[in-house]
């Protein structure tokens, strides 16, 4: 908004892409947040995208053509993370669990992106009955601790356990769920706040249909915010599914690898003081969130000028900018 | 919080026209408005959480499908009541509530209010030692973050907090066990106490579940240090975590208040900056924190899920995750209804709470 009166004109599109655009306006301590942010986010999704190469075996493989993998074996030379009581290579398992939750982040964020900003642009645009029993459902669901909700979702979709697939929607579902009511406030408020405006009511007497007010002028103005939303969600979508998983609700193990089943696997090994099994898969979650939340908050401080901070040679750069314009 | 917060039509300065009465009728209308609202949420929730089971099928052939033939199956079904209208079933449930009972385990055939009684105490037991360590810790340092703002301690402490979200308890609890159980040695890691100090205390006459608590009322001190060294690891789990968010909080409030004129007229007055900081800045800072804990004690209630099975405690967490795993979905529904009146009652107190301290909230 308030960039349309800077010229803009000076700057190429690159420079305008969210993150890069924000990386150049950050500083010190703001800065080394954002680039630790992006270095641990971009780790993950390279691990995700190429986890098939760099591991050395598969998740669920047990023995190879020398033999049975040893079990529960320290980490050496060729399991380099240890094996797990059932004889599988934890690094292979904690590459392969990125993709897994990869999976999972996208689907329940893009689902819930979808039906929250749906649902909260019909409930703030039209009101009525509609809007009072969305409101009242949203706050009821808001308000319960959402990993229980989750719990209840993934009986109710797949009764606990199932494949792949299956697994990755049934806790992408239930996840979903849990996360329609944040969009859907969000994008109600800001609609109601919109509805005022004398834009939308000049469109409404043009004679647009509430659907076109909806879509054309409304959606472009209330989702400002939720880019934010979005990566505090995908954190908060990842540690959900570990605590499905480790509560033994999510994927089989055999169907695919996922950390917080793995750590679930790992508490009874840390009783005889077998470290490996647990603590990399926990690292593996907790690096990925750290990523994500370290890029959403910096984003956040630098979207609002009162938090963003500037190096003293940007800040003199932009007050001498300021007086060679005020000289012309 | 939530649908409560602002309570809408509120006695106007109409209503009581004696300035005397005025503060405390506008205080208890407020706490009769906002405990009546309790009851469409909870209402709510237990009606989603029923119809969400039930879209499954019924609980009978969840427990036992595999274990008895269709004949068998469908002879329990029918005794049970499952295979009628899912309408009257759900009124029939609703009756059941309202009289305090919510039926039997498939499990292991206990009443479910019971199994809420017993293993009630130790979850509540877990949350307050939590929400003690979360205070300690999350408001000094809180309030060090905002005096240090942008400086070296801040970002210490932003980084630590976003670690303390970011780590999940379960993989917290299993560091924590590692090294002060394992290899240290110092700490048990599992249950609420050792088997004989278990039995002396369940033992007692009318114990209330709660360890510590039943330890010093019966003067045992060897009870209370079992008890104590129990607590330790899964409240600093839980504790810790809950803290990083408290910390956040405490910070940013008190930045707030840190800026305005009156403590800037305390410092120019020659109050101490400690003092200002603890006493000037912190205590108008309280409201929002107090608000937002309301908030927090829903996830500190999943957190607590996760932390019991993590420590084998024995609360309604552990055996919630137990009653999932043998599919006993009657219990798993009684707990779950328990919880969210919990949950909706907390936001209760917590309102009244902030109302108490803060007189603009009643109107």
């Amino acid at each position: 908004m308030s960039t349309a009166t800077l010229p803009a004109s000076n700057k190429s599109w690159l420079d305008r892409l969210p993150v890069i655009s924000h990386l150049r306006m950050s500083s010190g301590l703001q800065r080394g947040m954002l680039v630790a942010g992006l270095a641990l986010s971009g780790l993950f999704i390279v691990t995700a995208l190429f986890a098939p190469l760099i591991a050395p075996f598969d998740f669920a493989q047990s023995s190879d053509a020398s033999g049975d993998f040893p079990r529960q074996a320290a980490p050496d030379s060729k399991f380099i993370w240890g094996t797990t009581a059932t004889g599988y290579d934890v690094f292979s398992r904690t590459l392969f669990g990125a993709q897994t939750a990869i999976w999972v982040i996208l689907t329940a964020v893009v689902m819930s992106l979808f039906l929250g900003v749906l649902l909260g642009l019909i409930s703030g645009y039209l009101g009525g009955w509609f809007d009072r029993i969305a409101v009242v459902l949203a706050d009821a669901i808001y308000a319960f601790p959402s990993l229980l909700l989750a719990i209840v979702m993934s009986i109710v979709i797949s009764q606990g356990q199932s494949s792949l697939f299956g697994g990755v929607m049934a806790a992408a579902i239930s996840i979903t769920v849990v996360f329609i009511p944040q969009y859907f406030r969000v994008v109600r408020a800001e609609v109601l706040r919109l509805k005022a405006e004398p834009f939308v009511e000049s469109a409404q007497v043009i004679g647009a249909s509430p659907w076109r007010v909806m879509f054309a002028h409304l959606l472009r103005n209330a989702t400002r915010t939720l880019p934010l939303i979005f990566t505090l969600n995908a954190t908060e979508a990842l540690l959900t599914l570990a605590g499905l998983g480790f509560l033994g609700f999510g994927i089989e193990p055999t169907s695919a690898s996922e950390w917080g089943y793995d750590l679930n696997r790992a508490m009874s090994d840390a009783t005889s003081g077998i470290w490996w099994t647990g603590l990399f898969p926990g690292l593996a979650i907790v690096l990925t969130v750290m990523g994500l939340t370290l890029v959403g908050e910096s984003m956040n401080d630098l979207n609002d000028p009162r938090l963003r901070r500037f190096s003293r040679k940007k800040a003199k750069r932009i007050t001498q900018s300021g007086q060679v314009g005020a000289n012309k | 919080m939530t649908i409560t917060s602002p309570p809408g039509k509120e006695a106007s300065p109409l209503a009581t026209p004696k300035p005397a009465k005025q503060k405390g009728g506008g205080f208890l209308r407020y706490l009769i408005t906002r405990f009546l609202l309790i009851i469409p949420t909870v209402f709510i929730l237990i009606t989603v959480v029923f119809f969400l089971m039930r879209v499954t099928g019924d609980p009978i052939t969840a427990a036992l499908g595999g274990r008895l033939t269709p004949d068998q199956l469908a002879q329990r079904i029918h005794e049970a009541g499952y295979d009628r209208p899912i309408l009257i079933q759900y009124f029939e449930y609703l009756g059941q509530i309202f009289t305090g009972d919510l039926g039997r385990t498939m499990s292991d055939n206990r009443a479910v209010t019971e199994v809420l009684a017993t293993y009630g105490a130790a979850t509540l037991e877990l949350a307050i030692n939590a929400v003690l360590v979360a205070l300690l810790v999350g408001i000094p340092l809180g309030l060090v973050a905002a005096k240090f703002r942008d400086r070296y301690p801040d970002a210490v402490l932003r980084i630590l907090a976003i670690l303390s979200y970011a780590t999940p308890v379960f993989f917290a609890g299993l560091l924590l066990k590692l090294v002060f159980g394992v290899w240290l040695g110092w700490l048990p890691i599992s249950g609420r106490a050792d088997w004989q100090t278990e039995l002396e205390l369940t033992g007692l006459q009318s114990p209330s579940g709660i360890y510590w608590l039943d330890a010093l009322r019966s003067g045992n001190s060897a009870a209370f240090w079992n008890v104590t060294e129990h607590a330790i690891l899964p409240a600093l789990a839980l504790g810790l975590l809950t803290g990083g968010v408290f910390l956040r909080l405490v910070r940013t409030n008190a930045i707030g208040t840190l800026g305005r004129e009156y403590v800037e007229a305390g410092r120019s007055r020659g109050v101490s900056e400690f003092r200002l900081t603890t006493k000037h800045a912190y205590r108008p800072a309280l409201i929002p924190i107090i608000t937002v804990m309301g908030l927090q004690i829903a996830m500190l209630l999943g957190g607590a899920v996760l932390t019991e099975t993590t420590f084998e405690w024995s609360g309604l967490g552990f055996k919630l995750a137990e009653y999932l795993t043998a599919r006993d979905f009657v219990a798993v529904q009684g707990i779950v209804v328990l919880l969210a009146i919990i949950v909706a009652v907390t936001n209760f107190i917590v309102d009244v709470l902030a109302a108490l301290i803060d007189p603009r909230v009643r109107y």
